[in-house]
């Protein structure tokens, strides 16, 4: 129960009217950039710096990273709201079903031709490399596809086993000390898959079927890598809002978002419920680790680390508690970074992910679509 | 006052706990027990007289730079309540900024390194130190209306771009307003000579000769340098407590416990908590600047967001709002986590004899599967990064489960000179006795 003060902060008045902070000077300055912006991109094209071609596979390559971010956001955005507090483990949930799928798909693609130990490890310490297993969504889609269901898994259990050994024990101990022990979860998990892994950057993937599209300026590459992210994530968000609709658990996840004390008042079993919504949460960011690697073509031990704070951006763009929200903040997310980089040197691509969401935080912590979120 | 207790005290024999009040007792006591354990290690790994100065000397270096990184994030989140964690970001600021300004103009320098704006180090430093400060204002400013945890992702963000920005090869070396400066990317750059090492490399040469017969001549140097940072320690730690115990500082600890009733008491709480920021965070750039700068070369790499972690367990080891603790913490945090699995594996090295390293986790596998448990000991030995960051993230969350208030966490600052609450137990008390009859 948050009261909230209605006490009038000067300093903090000060800073507002400093800043232009209000709700309508922030909707001018955003139309201002926005028309800017897109005044710069049709310049640039006049005087052909940029190509059509190039916005296109910006636009693309955009889509499939947000998805995976808005993927990965799901999870995070409903702990958030249920447990109130930022978990800063999720990333590493991310990271260690990433590793262990990947290793599963290994074992099948290879097996019989190389250790086991070597191809469920990916080769570490130089045993395998990926050049020899080719392994593709074209080449080898059913290693794909078990790696995929075992990240889930691999996802979904970390995340049911951390909450009941870490989290379960804590509720109620206050959103900080949460955040602070899920920064302890986070480093072990890490820590864990450098271990396991060591620091090493593996490659994965061998070249696999693409389809280009020939546009003005350019052509624009298809990986099968990014047409598979997109269809499995669109199913899973299909799915999570069939769940959401039309199922009791769905329908308790959200009224347990919406309102805690109503929800148990009216019987919902909330510890059952919590554990489900970790479950899933899990699951998807496990499906979101095998796929990000894939669309990359590599994997190392701060591959959702990386992702973390952009998951956060969009969590926080699209209002904490939303799923749609989370998919849809993602998706902006994937999108400005990688538009970006029509103005923005690609080494800042991460950067411009995260002062996006400092700006969005700044000026709507209730995320852009509002949300009734405090 | 009443006698305090903790978990030292308490088992403590009455004639021993009351020296245990004393603050430095505790500290020179923890000390004194970690030095006495790296001493026995040193004996164990036959070091002499020069290896073990240099073995205690590395442990004080280090216990020094954590303490004050420490105290800072004490004042931080122990007194004013702001949840930083993008300590190393501030670090990185001060520390690349006084490195660019003194390294010598281009045109001057050596052939192959980076050109910087020439300037003498001491202007260097304050400069290094206002553009932490500076930073910590621009991250600290509009930050003030967020809840904990998103100030939490804010100072975290910040740090990140700001290793991010380290990074890119963009800034590498750039030409502005007709001066070529640059941060040196992902390859680093080289800082700046300490003026110690100078000087005992100069004028202080006899000193080093004169004691170069009985122990290595660079520990000399090595030493005057920790001596040195000690004396920061105590400048800092002097500075802070002078902050805690003024009514400044009093307000900091309203804002703590009770923001709103602050305010109502006509605090302007946001300003309080900007100039707590700011002033913790110029000292987090002069902590970049003695530490990693000292080092003579930095790279992005250095300043990666466990390192902000490491600083936190020691506060929280120690117990958030205690000063004290935040010293006691680095000690225990240096003296077990952090330099303890080297030791461990070099002990283990000198007296087991363990054949058949592994290189990597599933050959150990293979050979514990083969019966053989050298190869993954030895692979976990030597695994010594990862050990100490694992063993922290499970030291925290222990700690948090049971002792969140940390080794001092009894302790109680009061705000008020009067304690209400004792007070109040009294008068619960005698209710109590007497039946509550009314």
């Amino acid at each position: 129960m948050k009261w909230k003060s209605h006490v009038p902060l000067r300093f903090i008045d000060t800073v507002r009217e400093r800043l232009p902070f209000s709700e309508h000077a922030i909707k001018v300055a955003a139309v201002i950039f926005g028309l800017a912006v897109l005044f710069d991109m049709f310049r640039q094209l006049t005087t052909g710096e940029l190509t059509i071609a190039l916005i296109v596979s910006y636009l693309w390559r955009g889509l499939s990273y947000g998805l995976v971010i808005g993927l990965a956001g799901v999870g995070l955005s409903l702990t958030y709201d249920l447990l109130d507090f930022a978990n800063f483990a999720h990333g590493d949930y991310i990271t260690l079903s990433a590793f262990v799928g990947w290793g599963v798909a290994y074992l099948i693609a290879g097996f019989g031709q190389f250790k086991a130990g070597s191809l469920l490890f990916l080769g570490v310490g130089g045993t395998v490399y990926p050049r020899d297993v080719g392994i593709s969504v074209t080449n080898a889609p059913v290693a794909i596809l078990f790696g995929l269901v075992v990240a889930a898994l691999v996802g979904a259990l970390l995340a049911i086993a951390l909450d009941s050994a870490v989290y379960k024990s804590m509720r109620g101990a206050g959103n900080i000390t949460l955040l602070i022990a899920s920064v302890g979860v986070a480093f072990i998990l890490r820590y864990a898959a450098v271990y396991l892994f060591t620091q090493q950057t593996f490659g994965l993937t061998a070249d696999s079927w693409s389809y280009e599209v020939g546009l003005p300026g350019g052509i624009v590459t298809i990986t099968s890598a990014s047409l598979l992210l997109i269809f499995v994530s669109l199913l899973m968000m299909l799915g999570v809002h069939l769940l959401l609709t039309r199922t009791k658990l769905g329908k308790s996840m959200r009224a347990m978002a919406a309102n805690q004390q109503l929800a148990r008042v009216t019987g919902i079993p909330s510890e059952k419920i919590i554990r489900r919504t970790w479950l899933i949460g899990g699951a998807l960011a496990g499906i979101a680790g095998f796929m990000i690697a894939l669309l990359q073509g590599t994997i190392n031990y701060q591959i959702g680390w990386t992702l973390l704070l952009l998951v956060f951006a969009g969590v926080i763009m699209g209002g904490i508690g939303s799923v749609y929200g989370a998919i849809v903040g993602g998706i902006l997310v994937g999108l400005i970074t990688r538009v970006s980089l029509i103005w923005i040197p690609a080494s800042f691509t991460e950067a411009t992910g995260f002062a996006v969401m400092i700006l969005i935080l700044l000026t709507r912590p209730a995320g852009i679509f509002g949300g009734d979120v405090a | 006052m009443s006698v305090q207790e903790g978990p030292v005290a308490s088992r403590l024999p009455d004639s021993l706990a009351g020296y245990w009040e004393n603050d430095l007792v505790k500290i020179g006591a923890t000390l004194a027990v970690v030095y006495l354990l790296y001493v026995v290690a040193g004996l164990l790994l036959g070091y002499g007289l020069s290896g073990q100065l240099n073995s205690l000397r590395r442990l004080t270096f280090l216990i020094v730079l954590y303490s004050i990184g420490a105290l800072v994030v004490n004042l931080h989140w122990g007194y004013s309540g702001l949840f930083n964690i993008g300590v190393v970001g501030f670090m990185a600021v001060g520390v690349y900024t006084t490195t660019i300004l003194t390294r010598p103009v281009a045109g001057q320098n050596p052939t192959g390194t980076l050109p910087g704006l020439g300037l003498p180090l001491p202007i260097a430093i304050v400069g290094g130190v206002l553009a932490a400060a500076l930073v910590g204002y621009v991250a600290a400013l509009p930050s003030l209306r967020l809840r904990d945890d998103y100030f939490a992702i804010v100072t975290l963000a910040f740090a990140e771009i700001i290793r991010i920005t380290a990074k890119a090869s963009e800034l590498q070396e750039f030409t502005i307003f007709g001066t070529t400066i640059g941060t040196g990317g992902g390859r680093g750059i080289r800082t700046y000579p300490n003026p110690i090492n100078q000087f005992f490399e100069g004028t202080g040469a006899p000193i080093v000769s004169a004691v170069s017969g009985t122990i290595d001549g660079p520990l000399v140097s090595g030493w005057a340098f920790v001596l040195a940072l000690t004396v920061v320690l105590v400048c800092v730690l002097w500075l802070i407590v002078r902050i805690v115990e003024s009514p400044f500082g009093r307000v900091l600890k309203g804002i703590r416990d009770d923001e709103e009733a602050t305010t109502a008491l006509a605090k302007n709480t946001g300003s309080f908590k900007i100039r707590s920021f700011i002033i913790g965070c110029g000292i987090l750039g002069f902590l970049g600047i003695i530490w990693q700068g000292s080092q003579g070369y930095i790279s992005p790499g250095l300043f990666v967001p466990q390192l902000t972690f490491f600083i936190w367990i020691a506060v929280i080891i120690g117990g958030a709002g205690s000063n004290t603790g935040s010293i006691i913490g680095s000690i225990l945090f240096v003296g077990t986590i952090y330099l303890g699995p080297g030791y461990v594996r070099r002990l283990i090295e000198e007296f087991v004899s363990l054949s058949g390293r592994a290189t990597n986790f599933p050959d150990a596998l293979g050979a514990l599967a083969g019966g053989d448990i050298s190869g993954i000991l030895l692979y976990t030995l030597d695994q010594t990064s990862a050990l100490r960051v694992i063993l922290t993230g499970v030291l925290l969350i222990w700690l948090l489960k049971r002792r969140p208030n940390g080794l001092f966490g009894n302790r109680r600052e009061m705000a008020s000179s009067i304690d209400v609450e004792s007070r109040v137990r009294d008068r619960q008390s005698t209710d109590a006795t007497t039946g509550g009859e009314e």
